[in-house]
């Protein structure tokens, strides 16, 4: 194809945002996806947060198969043999527009594939992409499974291992602190009962978090999201201390978590329909060098935009955010008609105009602040004593709620632990 | 040489099939792609084309889909490439589709026709044979090697046989089943599949082929599908555990008196 | 005039073992719908072989001609078509062999009538209509059609149905006229090669042994050989084996192979593939030796040994031969 204006790599919400957005402005751009179609090698826990992306993504979200609208809000925190579970509804999620939504990858990116088909970009499934196509230094196209095909730019948005950022010198190799490992199973469930059993209205979904001795003192937390007829729920654990500290194996933990009487009756009578698994970066974006170059610009995962900040977990709505600030700096910088490093630096520049950067700078660091070992085992059982002795009548006088709280409360000021994890999770 | 190369859009091998509890049909994951032989086809024609000049065309019957794989033809180096997606055509077993693919081959000049030897859904290995029967020429399944002689109008393919190989010649036209072994099917390069994105499907219809309804389809079919059954399953695996003489004590014990099989 | 007919199939004066399966089959449909069974032999000096179907049929027809002393798709189409539009069978079986299947499907669309390849069953239902039964998906499902016409020509899976037995009367030998003429006769043969060695057709063998790339080492086939050998079966292959160069194309088992389905399968260092298990997933027993507890080949089979397959087959192969008195 003469003059080819971009080549996007992978076909994650990333790479296809990207895709979207510049054959949408009428440039000429094919995207590559390894998979059989683009979605096929995506995974998410989870969820999406609609307001962020909205303003760059506008009339997608009309007829996107998108699974459930979030209007229950549940975090847990596990102790053994106990929990606590705080949960939160409101008009204000559903109203002026759904605030976040379940999502299944493969359908929802399949979904997202056609539709850059549909507006003139070209999505080619089950392609490689092995290598750039350099020349003095300058990305000029890429090398797909021994054939050259030459653009003006190419949009890396290949993922958390991103190996052509590396190639691009753009990043460095995944280092197993900045990452951390999902498990998740997809079980089905029939539409109605999932209403009834998370007391929901139809159509509506809930999202739960878990943490505590479910991972093991290990950085990570389970989730359960519910779509339209199924549930997804897994489990993250951080790599390195898995692979350090962790007793079990993943497949076990996992089946723990699942037979925790809080989990179990919620997952009961439901069929397996998919297992999977997927690196997610925490705090990756500190293995980025830049976010550009000549001819290339580092977008998704591949750039580390993925923030768990312990409530919420985004990656998603910061792929598709990311996507399309490359496509816009692109789109400028053809009108320039200049692909270089400098006029690429727009792309750094809208990202720190927008979410992305901003929130990743903010709270960036939540990685290390979540990786205490405390966070999972003493304070859910702190929780869950405390909320043991309020709820116990035993056969002695009761003590008075104040004088409880009081207790707990002095027990857990008194340890100067308390304090340093306070002060370290003012980066929350 | 004109050839023209008949494919087929089938599911994956590892698409995941359901029998519908009332066993009227079955549910396949949307898993879908060419047929493995008819790449074979489509590969050697294109081999032909290289050496000895003219065009290829593909032709596949099937849903609108089916342009998929016809976009992989054209990816692959195909000229041009005929859809026939008219409802009457489809549902029909592999007479009637063969017969409608004919009358398709029929609007077409040809020298040869090309094939997969069976297609992975119905392993049926009919449509080829039966197209031939209908355009009148000879046909020769399962071949792995095809030599062409356009000037003597000519074509010697050597072919998986009974015990070993057969060596046939046949005169020009003539149709060919391709077997595993015939060649290796390219993959189509990245501009090949742009180009496919754009290309224009011609489609035939009833009218265009000259067929009445009653000669395709479910009507010009010469079976009946009465259902669709679950097949039938093995009992789950019994491990055997122990040490390899433990072991094989075992399993020979088991095999004689369980399974009978000795 | 009706008529169930059994394409008596031979190569090198000896029949296909398929023919005595389908004859028996055959004599169930035939005595069903009160019809007489027939074999149809092609060929050249069909004496010998006619004497041997004797026993099994009603009638054994002869179509003698030089032309139908080799295979020829052209001519024995030209013989077997006008001789079928002649006598109007209700049905012609064959196997679903490599010979059947260039010929049946031509002879379908010669006759403009229906073809079922690969039957693996079939019913008498009330009214005198047969039901068959096919798979489909590559065995993931199986369809049951019935013919709106006649001749019903259906092609079988080897060793779907029992031999038949032979009974004390015999058939009635008919020498038929026949007239191939030389012009329709395009195909020439020019060649036939057979592979070296006196081999068993592997979709007729009682036992497979069939090897995988957990063999390592196209040499290491030899310890599938010699249990092959104390089990009076045939040594089958992979894909991956085949395509690698370890093994000849004509032992693959699988969707671009043969599909077998002997009484006996083992199944060693292969991981069972898809398109492989659909090659043999119709085998009566089948035994997998890999040491992969993951691999996908133990959902196939009916007895699993996660065990090195260089331990357990060489004992296997000894204390078979013991068992067996080899």
């Amino acid at each position: 194809m003469e003059g080819l204006d971009a080549v996007v790599v992978g076909g994650g919400l990333a790479g296809l945002a990207a895709a979207y957005r510049l054959a949408k402005d009428g440039l000429s751009v094919i995207l590559f996806e390894r998979g059989d179609h683009p979605g096929s090698k995506s995974m998410t826990g989870g969820r999406l947060y609609l307001e962020p992306v909205r303003p760059y993504l506008p009339e997608l979200w009309e007829d996107a198969p998108l699974e459930r609208m979030v209007t229950k809000e549940r975090v847990t925190a596990m102790a053994e043999g106990a929990s606590v579970t705080f949960e939160f509804t409101s008009e204000g999620l559903r109203r002026p527009q759904p605030h976040s939504w379940t999502v299944l990858r493969s359908p929802f990116d399949r979904w997202f594939g056609e539709k850059v088909a549909e507006v003139g970009g070209f999505v080619i499934p089950q392609r490689k992409v092995t290598d750039l196509l350099k020349e003095d230094g300058k990305v000029v196209g890429v090398v797909a499974e021994g054939e050259e095909i030459p653009a003006q730019v190419v949009i890396l948005a290949d993922g958390v291992l991103s190996p052509l950022g590396e190639k691009a010198g753009l990043r460095g190799p995944l280092d197993p602190r900045y990452a951390a490992v999902g498990f998740k199973e997809v079980i089905r469930l029939e539409q109605g009962e999932i209403e009834k059993r998370f007391g929901l209205r139809e159509g509506e979904g809930l999202a739960h978090l878990f943490f505590g001795s479910i991972t093991k003192g290990v950085f990570g937390g389970g989730f359960l999201y519910t779509n339209r007829e199924s549930l997804s729920l897994g489990l993250v654990v951080g790599i390195e201390a898995f692979a350090e500290r962790l007793p079990a194996e993943m497949p076990e933990l996992l089946e723990e978590f699942k037979a925790r009487p809080e989990v179990a009756p919620l997952i009961e009578g439901g069929e397996l329909l998919e297992y999977s698994a997927h690196l997610i970066p925490e705090g990756a974006h500190r293995m980025v060098k830049r976010l550009y170059g000549d001819g290339v610009l580092l977008a998704g995962d591949a750039a580390g935009f993925a923030l768990n900040h312990g409530i919420t977990v985004r990656g998603m709505d910061f792929a598709l955010a990311s996507g399309a600030l490359a496509a816009q700096a692109v789109k400028e910088a053809k009108e320039r008609g200049d692909f270089s490093t400098g006029s690429l630096a727009r792309y750094e520049e809208l990202l720190k105009g927008s979410f992305v950067l901003k929130d990743m700078e903010a709270f960036g660091h939540t990685s290390e602040v979540l990786a205490h070992e405390r966070l999972y085992d003493r304070y859910p059982y702190f929780l869950c004593s405390l909320a043991e002795e309020l709820f116990r009548v035993g056969a002695g006088p009761k003590e008075k709620i104040s004088r409880t709280l009081w207790r707990f409360a002095k027990d857990l000021l008194l340890d100067s632990k308390t304090w340093k994890d306070l002060w370290r999770m003012r980066e929350l | 040489m004109e050839i023209v190369v008949l494919v087929k859009r089938v599911p994956d091998s590892e698409a995941q099939v359901q029998v519908k509890p009332d066993g009227s049909g079955v549910t396949v994951e949307e898993r879908y792609g060419m047929n493995f032989f008819d790449s074979l086809a489509v590969e050697e024609a294109l081999r032909i084309k290289e050496k000895f000049g003219g065009r290829v065309t593909a032709i596949s019957l099937g849903p609108s889909q089916s342009v998929e794989v016809l976009r992989t033809a054209i990816a692959m180096g195909v000229d041009d490439a005929i859809l026939l997606e008219e409802e009457a055509l489809l549902g029909g077993d592999e007479y009637a589709t063969a017969r409608a693919l004919a009358a398709g081959v029929k609007t077409l000049p040809y020298d040869l026709v090309l094939c997969g030897r069976e297609a992975f859904d119905d392993s049926s290995g009919v449509v080829g044979p039966v197209v031939a029967q209908f355009l009148g020429i000879p046909s020769v399944t399962m071949v792995t090697k095809v030599e062409v002689e356009p000037e003597q109008r000519k074509v010697k393919v050597e072919r998986e046989a009974e015990g070993g190989r057969e060596l046939i010649e046949a005169p020009l036209p003539a149709l060919l089943t391709a077997q595993k072994g015939l060649n290796e099917p390219r993959v189509p390069p990245v501009m090949g599949v742009v180009k496919a994105m754009k290309a224009q499907i011609k489609k035939l219809d009833l009218g265009s082929l000259g067929l009445g309804p009653e000669e395709v389809g479910q009507k010009g079919a010469k079976l009946e599908v009465l259902r669709y059954i679950e097949p039938p399953k093995r009992r789950a695996v019994k491990y055997i555990k122990g040490e390899p003489p433990e072991m094989v004590k075992e399993l020979i014990e088991l095999l004689k008196t369980e399974a009978k099989a000795l | 005039m009706a008529g169930i007919w059994v394409y008596a199939e031979h190569h090198d004066g000896k029949l296909k073992k398929v023919t005595f399966e389908l004859l028996g089959k055959g004599r169930e449909l035939a005595q069903g719908r009160g019809e007489e069974l027939g074999a149809i032999l092609l060929g050249k000096d069909l004496d010998p072989l006619a004497e041997e179907l004797s026993p099994y049929a009603d009638r054994v027809h002869c179509l003698e001609s030089p032309l139908l002393e080799v295979y020829n798709c052209d001519a024995f189409l030209e013989a077997l078509s006008s001789f079928s539009a002649e006598r109007n069978p209700s049905m012609i079986m064959a196997g679903a062999t490599y010979q059947a299947r260039d010929l049946f499907p031509a002879l379908a669309g010669r006759l403009q009538k229906g073809i079922v390849v690969d039957c693996l069953g079939v019913e008498l239902a009330d009214g005198g209509r047969f039901l068959l039964r096919k798979p489909i998906y590559g065995g993931k499902a199986l369809v049951e059609v019935a013919f709106k016409e006649e001749p019903q020509l259906v092609l079988v899976r080897p060793r779907t149905f029992p031999p038949a037995e032979p009974r004390s009367e015999r058939a009635e030998v008919s020498k038929e006229q026949i007239e191939i003429d030389p012009t329709k006769v395009r195909l020439k043969v020019l060649e036939v090669m057979k592979t070296a060695g006196e081999k068993v057709d592997i979709t007729e063998a009682d036992v497979i042994v069939c090897g995988g790339r957990g063999l390592k080492d196209p040499e290491n086939f030899k310890l599938l050989e010699e249990l092959a050998e104390v089990l009076g079966g045939v040594v089958g292959a992979t894909r991956a084996v085949v395509d690698a160069g370890w093994r000849p194309q004509e032992d693959q088992v699988g969707k671009s192979g043969k599909t077998v389905s002997p009484n006996l399968y083992f199944a060693v260092g292969l991981s069972g593939a898809v398109h492989h298990v659909m090659g043999m997933d119709t085998s009566k027993v089948v035994v997998a030796i890999n040491r992969d507890p993951m691999a996908p080949i133990f959902q196939y089979a009916d007895y699993g040994l996660v065990a090195d397959l260089f331990q357990v087959l060489p004992l296997l192969a000894e204390e078979l031969k013991k068992e067996l008195g080899k």
